[in-house]
């Protein structure tokens, strides 16, 4: 067969209604904690009330005395599965940490550690007996910032850590567990030959991903020993072999079934209810359902590393970039594994620096154990770097539009870790700001600012599979195993729509649980429409190869010598569209699946350019959005509602991020704001109307040109605002979050110093 | 000839030198030829007779999820970066 492929496509591009989007907003979607079978147990997770305390022992017999308490589980339930890595697709896992992190062993190493759990009738009961559980704690001290728990004489969290650097380890057991370092040219005669360099040391707060719902699951461990699992999670399958390798059981019997998921940003790819829920409907004889509730999930699960950040620049007097320097201090929670490299990785991403020096450091402490939060890593240097080069740019007496064009990343420029970028988008980012209505705005008024930056996210590939069912009326059932967080569901649809020639309603798109589909990695890492929308259209090509070869018996000639153009099939005067041939091959013959698996090996690489407007109420520290624009490239937006809308969220996290949202902690390692009431999240009240601009410079790895989009929208905003704040009253901010309170005291500060 | 970077971590193995150029079909004949020319180093990428999990190999453009047999193509650069977890 001869494919004809053309650059004006039909179906992509265009924003037709989502297929799950009728379910969503008249409350029928099913989620997690939706799923109540008749005879469930209800479980709820005890607690450990130190942020760092030896447990000396465990007396559950109050407890299990209890009428209505089915079943207790502590970490004598679980196996053994001391120092064992699990690969789990994206990054791996020390199955001892996690055990651990599930039910404390020996150990509690923040407050909010789970360490016994109870299955009742209902959840009441199940809180009145966990509270009756006697555990004997040997209080220890604690210790939750970073630089802090560099310190020698700082409490140290395991006895087994040791800090590795290169193929190095220290002699003493340490919590800094990593220590990473990129070099490339002669830093020290960059600096030399700078003109203006400037320096500066940054401190962030460690902030939660937010999703609206909290962690939920469902266990089933039936008589057979066969566990059903109805989980809120980003990966079936990871969540799948997470589960089997804590229990120490064949992935074969577990099943995960994905329900709709509320929000995830990264915080929902560790498991933390499962093995629990499981064991205790082990024990019960019957279902278990365990949901958090938000203090859970703000003291037991994964935060954002804090982080402390010194960067330092250098640039000549004509705006080229010589040399640069990076120091990273990035906490990892109770246990080692954090968001160290990425972090290390991007903080000169956006940048040609011939001459830099990358160190940086993973650190444990009493919080909980970090997790991935969209671009993990990456905020937090970006806000470091594009504070600096907005303040070269100001010394230099250019616009950092200016220097940022100067000096941006493109194809062909080799990042501080090594590799060179191929074709990116970063330049065109630029362009689209400096030509956007906002940048050629002027922004008038008492302290007010405009500010901007510039992000950037790997984005990645990993593995994914998709089954296409052909229907007899030509319309096709798409199986597919990545969950459904943003809209993925029509994203990929739509993709094989197009190579189909089909229209995105005609396909029935199904996220199946791991029993009903090949093995599909973590919707994560802005993979999913890329990768899961790759698997797509390989299988809308299985398919037209199995018609072509059916056409060919159907009207007698070779099928190498079918055309298909547009989705219609075509030779010798014969002529049909897909469903005219689906419905004239099911009347005779098999029925026709289409089916793909791949494993794209390559970063999608995601540049993002946001403007912002703000007002500074210097009375209050307050600051107001005025006006946001995020300008990023999407290689080829496939929906481009869904572009708009994962810029628009990213901005909107990533404006939390910069002005409000953190971790208080007193004195005892208790996070004092552990409700959405007092860890203020941006609401609608707050913000204006987030404009868009998507760039699409086409990703040579993928068919359509994807790449992903979901994370790089969370990078530029504390920059871009902290630029902004700048320009509107001339006070560097140098902490996240510039909350009301922070910005005060600076602006105090900064009148005080003039 | 494919061109090995060496990990900054790791140059005090290679008495400071950055890259070279090695005659590799795959990532362990990468690994083998560095142990063989800088004994030690094998220990800082690996872990036993795998790439340690905290590694990822990126050959070209590539970041390669086949470890130690990913092929490396002539001409091809050869990274050794920390691994990385999405969001």
């Amino acid at each position: 067969m001869t494919q004809e492929t053309k650059q004006d496509y039909r179906v992509l591009g265009t924003r037709p209604v989502r297929h799950d989007g009728a379910d969503k907003v008249t409350g029928k979607a099913v989620y997690t904690a939706d799923v109540r079978p008749q005879s469930m147990a209800s479980g709820f997770i005890l607690r450990s009330p130190h942020a760092h305390a030896r447990i000396k022992s465990i007396d559950t017999s109050a407890a299990e005395a209890m009428e209505g308490v089915l079943s207790v589980a502590t970490a004598d339930d679980l196996p053994d599965v001391t120092d064992k890595i699990a690969d789990l697709g994206e990054g791996s896992v020390n199955l001892s940490y996690l055990s651990n992190n599930i039910l404390a062993r020996d150990k509690a190493l923040y407050r909010g550690h789970a360490v016994a759990a109870v299955a009742a009738i209902n959840v009441h009961i199940a809180e009145e007996a966990a509270n009756a559980i006697k555990v004997e704690y040997e209080p220890l001290p604690s210790v939750t910032w970073v630089m802090d728990a560099m310190e020698e004489d700082a409490p140290l969290l395991h006895d087994d850590v040791f800090t590795k650097s290169g193929n190095e380890q220290s002699e003493q057991p340490s919590n800094v567990s990593v220590h990473l370092n990129f070099q490339q040219g002669d830093v020290q005669k960059g600096f030399e030959e700078a003109d203006v360099v400037v320096e500066r040391e940054f401190k962030m707060a460690t902030v939660h991903q937010g999703y609206i719902e909290p962690h939920a699951v469902l266990a089933d461990w039936n008589q057979d020993g066969r566990i059903k699992v109805w989980a809120s999670t980003q990966g079936s399958f990871t969540c799948r072999q997470q589960t089997a390798e804590v229990l120490q059981v064949p992935l074969s019997h577990v099943t995960v079934v994905p329900c709709e998921i509320g929000g995830g940003f990264g915080g929902k790819i560790a498991v933390y209810l499962e093995p629990v829920a499981a064991i205790l409907s082990r024990k019960a004889g019957r279902p278990v359902q365990i949901v958090m509730r938000r203090n859970d999930v703000f003291e037991a699960t994964g935060p954002t590393p804090g982080a402390f950040i010194r960067v330092k620049l250098g640039a000549t007097k004509d705006g080229k970039l010589t040399a640069g320097e990076a120091w990273l201090a990035y906490e990892s929670g109770a246990y080692p594994g954090g968001m160290l490299g990425p972090g290390c990785m991007c903080v000169f991403s956006c940048y040609d620096i011939p001459n830099a020096i990358v160190d940086g450091y993973e650190v444990c402490l009493n919080k909980p154990h970090i997790k991935a939060y969209r671009a993990p890593g990456a905020t937090q240097a970006a806000f470091a770097c594009e504070s600096v080069i907005d303040e070269l740019a100001g010394k230099l007496g250019i616009s950092i539009l200016e220097l940022q064009q100067k000096n941006a990343a493109k194809e062909g420029t080799r990042r501080v870790d090594g590799p060179v970028y191929p074709r990116v988008g970063l330049v065109e980012c630029l362009e689209a700001a400096a030509s956007s209505d906002h940048w050629n705005t002027p922004l008038e008024g008492k302290n007010r600012g405009r500010g901007m930056a510039s992000g950037f996210w790997f984005g990645c590939g990993l593995k994914s599979s998709v089954v296409a069912s052909v229907n007899s009326d030509g319309t096709v059932n798409l199986t597919e195993g990545s969950t459904d967080i943003g809209g993925t569901r029509t994203s990929i649809a739509m993709q094989i729509a197009e190579v189909l020639g089909l229209e995105s309603d005609d396909i029935n798109p199904r996220v199946a649980d791991t029993d009903n589909i090949g093995y599909t990695d973590v919707t994560g890492g802005s993979r999913t429409t890329f990768a899961t929308g790759m698997a797509a259209y390989e299988a809308g090509l299985d398919l037209q190869r199995q018609m072509t070869d059916r056409a060919a018996e159907l009207w007698e000639c070779n099928a190498e010598d079918i055309k298909i153009t547009d989705g219609v099939f075509s030779v010798n005067g014969h002529q049909a569209n897909f469903k005219e041939l689906a419905t004239e091959l099911f009347k005779a013959g098999e029925p026709l699946v289409g089916r793909a698996t791949v494993a794209p090996e390559c970063s999608t690489n995601g540049f993002g350019t946001h403007l912002v407007d703000v007002e500074v109420d210097t009375d209050t520290g307050k600051v107001t959005i005025l006006r946001y624009t995020a300008i990023q490239d999407a290689g080829k937006a496939i929906h481009p509602s869904y572009v708009e809308g994962q810029l628009q969220g990213g901005a909107v996290q990533g404006i939390g991020w910069a002005l409000n949202e953190e971790y208080f902690f007193d004195d005892e390692g208790e996070m004092k704001n552990a409700s959405f009431l007092d860890y203020r999240m941006p609401t609608a009240f707050d913000l204006p109307m987030i404009d868009t601009i998507i760039v699409e410079a086409a990703n040579p790895d993928h068919p359509y040109g994807v790449r992903g989009v979901g994370e790089t929208p969370i990078v530029p905003p504390p920059a871009a605002i902290a630029n902004a704040i700048h320009d509107a009253i001339g006070v560097r901010m140098e902490e996240l979050p510039m909350s009301p309170p922070r910005l005060w005291k600076a602006i105090q500060t900064n009148q005080d110093s003039d | 000839m494919a061109i090995v970077f060496i990990p900054t971590q790791l140059r005090q193995l290679t008495n400071g030198i950055e890259q070279l150029e090695l005659d590799v079909r795959n990532v362990r004949q990468v690994i083998e030829e560095l142990e063989a020319r800088f004994p030690g180093i094998k220990q800082g990428l690996c872990d036993g007779d795998e790439l340690s999990p905290s590694i990822q190999v990126c050959v070209g453009q590539t970041l390669s999820s086949r470890g130690m047999i990913t092929k490396v193509a002539a001409d091809s650069e050869v990274h050794f970066l920390p691994a990385i977890g999405g969001g």
